[in-house]
């Protein structure tokens, strides 16, 4: 076992599967010689050469239309968009391609791509560097949405994501790159290499795909979350002292309703938490799919806390992150419903 | 200059509307085998004059002309005349299998047949076409063609191979060098040059070969696809066909006023052509010219392709509403079919006894291929795949979320 930040790791999942599987590109803006502006793909084109890990234009719909057409060749194409929030000019070839051409040429050609981007904010990055846009992808019937929380995750998620034969999306929320982080900004960060989930084996393996873990168990309340805000809810929970069981999605769309369903069944409380924009966010399809199948067993309004429905600031970026307080305030209320 | 005078706003219109006679001197025609033919080493430099020129090979009389010419055997120009004629007979069925109701929708070739089968002709087995809608002859350029398999697909019935996913004419053809059809306009157009890009990384031989209509160029994925194309060496061929007309917008509309589509390649770095589309000759030697290229490791080339749309864009429009009826009688670079038809006879090749004979035989094969589509059903007659196939090829296999709403449909 190695201790791996989640950028390391990452690194990690494609090394292997550039090794195992001469099928695999990797490329996007400043991805080559560089490594990546999170220097995730470090070192990689120096050991595999610059026909399999390169630099590309500063085009997104290029990026993912030439990783569309290399997948019809039969190439297993792990492009990278630089920003989740500079991904809107790939839309048509995600929307209206990757995810569809299964689908409209009955199985005659496939795309097997894996489109990684760095989202969400607490970098202090502004509304172009901060979003958070999983809830677009899961609209998109054919595609696939991934959102790893900590290092071992994402590590076996990228190795599943990759090797899996549908387009993904695989967003990695890039305050945990370094560390894990509760929301309290204001205290000194926390490196991977002090947390459980910074253990990662060297070698290959893989977390699979629509299945969430239990990240927290617990039994008074169900939080539903996925990447940062897990160690938030974690934080919440410790911090009000309510023994909250906290699900860490990993897979958004299509996703493991039975471990929600069992949850909300046992505790007959649920809190959603994501740092997206409240309305038609995904924590509106995670509320009807909890009210769908849990409605005779809760106790409680379901709560959502989430960032508020306006573009991500730079200044007041605090005051828009759904941080540890305001999640507490959701499961005291929750609690006393 | 008055600096007083107002700004104005200049929206292009076409030298000819219903009613008036079209003004063709703004197509910029060359005398056929006035255009030079540079060797295969040639720059994107190097061609900037070809880029603004007109390749032709054959002339008025029938006669093939100038460096250009391919010198094709009889049988590659039988062959090539049997595509087209092909093309032309299908189209014409199915046209009258639309209104006849029996499928929904059609979009006819017409007038464009040459550029896909002269270009077929110039490509190998294993090369990948990224067509558009209007690409049929790619298909149809084949003596085996799939012709029932592709009725099968216009009438959504059991046999067609897309399930009746696709709205007709969107067909997918991997085995033939086909990539499924989007419908979404120039999308296809970058991914033909990362298919070609991973022909590369693989150390394959294979080309792909892009196509887009004059008007869809306007796309971003056009100018991506330039500019990637170009960055990588792309083994691509990256083809406009110019038929001068979107649905109702004239070609000015999508930027091709005062200059050219093949222009903007050399702009980017590509070796550009620009080529009489209604020449098979003209059409066979710059296909084969741009192909030998990618194969030898030169990089993309960009064919412009000059042509008239003669028929209506779709079932769903009626082109006398925006542009003179007799435009396509009136079009000054006359029709692809009969041009190849009047060279074969001029070099005794041909005759018009062959021609109707051939034309017979065509229609026969056609029409058997129509009777046998039509014995599996129609999308009128509801033979259709069951409405349980919708929730498959989603993803690979059929996730829960979508076996519960296949459930709920009651399939």
């Amino acid at each position: 076992m190695a201790r791996m930040t989640m950028i390391q790791a990452l690194r990690s999942a494609m090394d292997i599967m550039l090794e195992r599987n001469p099928d695999v590109v990797v490329f996007g803006e400043d991805v080559g010689y560089f490594g990546g502006v999170f220097r995730c793909t470090e070192g990689l084109q120096a050991k595999y050469g610059k026909t399999r890990v390169f630099d590309t234009p500063i085009s997104e719909g290029g990026i993912v239309g030439v990783a569309v057409g290399m997948a019809a060749y039969g190439l297993r194409p792990v492009p990278e968009i630089q920003f989740a929030d500079y991904f809107y000019p790939a839309s048509d070839q995600l929307v209206s391609e990757a995810a569809r051409i299964r689908y409209r040429s009955a199985g005659d050609f496939t795309c097997p791509i894996t489109v990684r981007m760095p989202c969400g904010g607490g970098i202090y990055g502004g509304q172009t560097h901060s979003q958070s846009p999983e809830a677009l992808f899961t609209h998109v019937c054919g595609l696939r949405t991934v959102l790893p929380s900590n290092p071992y995750d994402a590590k076996g998620l990228l190795i599943s994501s990759i090797e899996n034969d549908d387009p993904v999306i695989f967003l990695e929320p890039k305050r945990l790159y370094n560390g894990p982080f509760d929301g309290h900004h204001e205290n000194p960060v926390v490196p991977w290499s002090k947390h459980p989930l910074g253990e990662v084996p060297e070698g290959y393996y893989t977390v699979p795909l629509e299945s969430a873990s239990i990240f927290r168990p617990g039994k008074d309340v169900t939080v539903i979350a996925y990447g940062t805000m897990v160690f938030v809810s974690e934080a919440a929970a410790q911090e009000t002292g309510i023994d909250a069981e906290i699900i860490d999605l990993r897979s958004i769309w299509p996703m493991d309703v039975d471990t929600i369903v069992a949850s909300v069944k046992k505790t007959g409380r649920c809190v959603i938490v994501h740092e997206a924009t409240k309305t038609s966010g995904f924590g509106a399809e995670l509320m009807s799919i909890v009210q769908e199948n849990c409605f005779h067993h809760l106790e409680a309004p379901i709560e959502r806390v989430t960032g508020w429905d306006t573009p991500y600031p730079h200044a007041q970026e605090w005051a828009y992150f759904p941080g540890p307080n305001r999640i507490g305030e959701a499961l005291r209320r929750v609690m006393e419903g | 200059m008055d600096r007083q005078s107002p700004l104005r706003l200049h929206v292009p219109e076409p030298t000819g509307r219903p009613g008036q006679t079209t003004d063709f001197s703004y197509l910029q025609i060359s005398p056929a085998g006035a255009i030079r033919r540079p060797p295969l080493e040639a720059s994107s430099r190097d061609t900037a004059d070809l880029a603004n020129a007109l390749i032709r090979v054959l002339d008025d009389d029938g006669k093939a002309v100038g460096p250009w010419d391919p010198k094709l055997t009889a049988e590659q120009l039988k062959k090539g005349l049997r595509g087209m004629l092909r093309t032309r007979i299908f189209d014409a069925r199915m046209l009258i299998a639309q209104r006849q109701k029996k499928t929904s929708f059609y979009m006819q070739s017409l007038g464009e047949e040459a550029i896909g089968c002269a270009h077929e002709m110039a490509l190998e087995h294993g090369d990948m076409n990224f067509p558009t809608y209007r690409q049929q002859s790619l298909l149809l350029a084949h003596d085996d063609a799939p012709m029932v398999e592709m009725i099968c697909q216009l009438l959504s019935n059991q046999r067609d191979p897309l399930k009746g996913r696709q709205l007709p004419v969107m067909y997918s053809y991997k085995r033939l060098g086909f990539f499924t059809i989007s419908g979404n306009l120039a999308t296809q157009f970058i991914q033909a040059v990362g298919w070609a890009m991973a022909s590369a990384i693989k150390g394959d031989t294979r080309i792909a070969s892009g196509w887009i209509g004059d008007g869809a160029t306007a796309e971003a994925d056009f100018h991506t696809a330039l500019t990637f194309a170009h960055v990588y060496r792309a083994p691509v061929i990256l083809n406009v066909v110019n038929n001068q007309w979107a649905i109702s917008s004239f070609q000015s509309i999508a930027g091709g006023e005062g200059t050219t589509f093949a222009a903007r390649g050399v702009g980017c770095g590509i070796a550009s052509l620009r080529v009489d589309g209604n020449d098979f000759l003209a059409g066979y030697a710059a296909s084969r010219w741009a192909a030998d290229r990618a194969r030898a490791n030169l990089g993309p080339t960009l064919i412009e392709w000059i042509t008239y749309r003669g028929g209506p864009h779709s079932t769903s429009d009626d082109p006398s509403k925006y542009r003179p009826a007799d435009d396509w009688q009136r079009y000054p670079l006359g029709d692809p079919l009969e041009r190849l038809k009047k060279h074969m006879i001029a070099i005794g090749a041909w005759s018009e006894e062959k021609h109707a004979a051939m034309q017979k035989e065509i229609e026969a094969e056609v029409m058997a291929a129509q009777k046998e589509a039509e014995s599996f059903g129609s999308l009128a007659d509801g033979h259709l795949f069951s409405n349980s196939t919708m929730f498959d090829d989603i993803y690979k296999d059929v996730p829960e979320h979508l076996r519960r709403q296949r459930r709920q449909l009651g399939v």
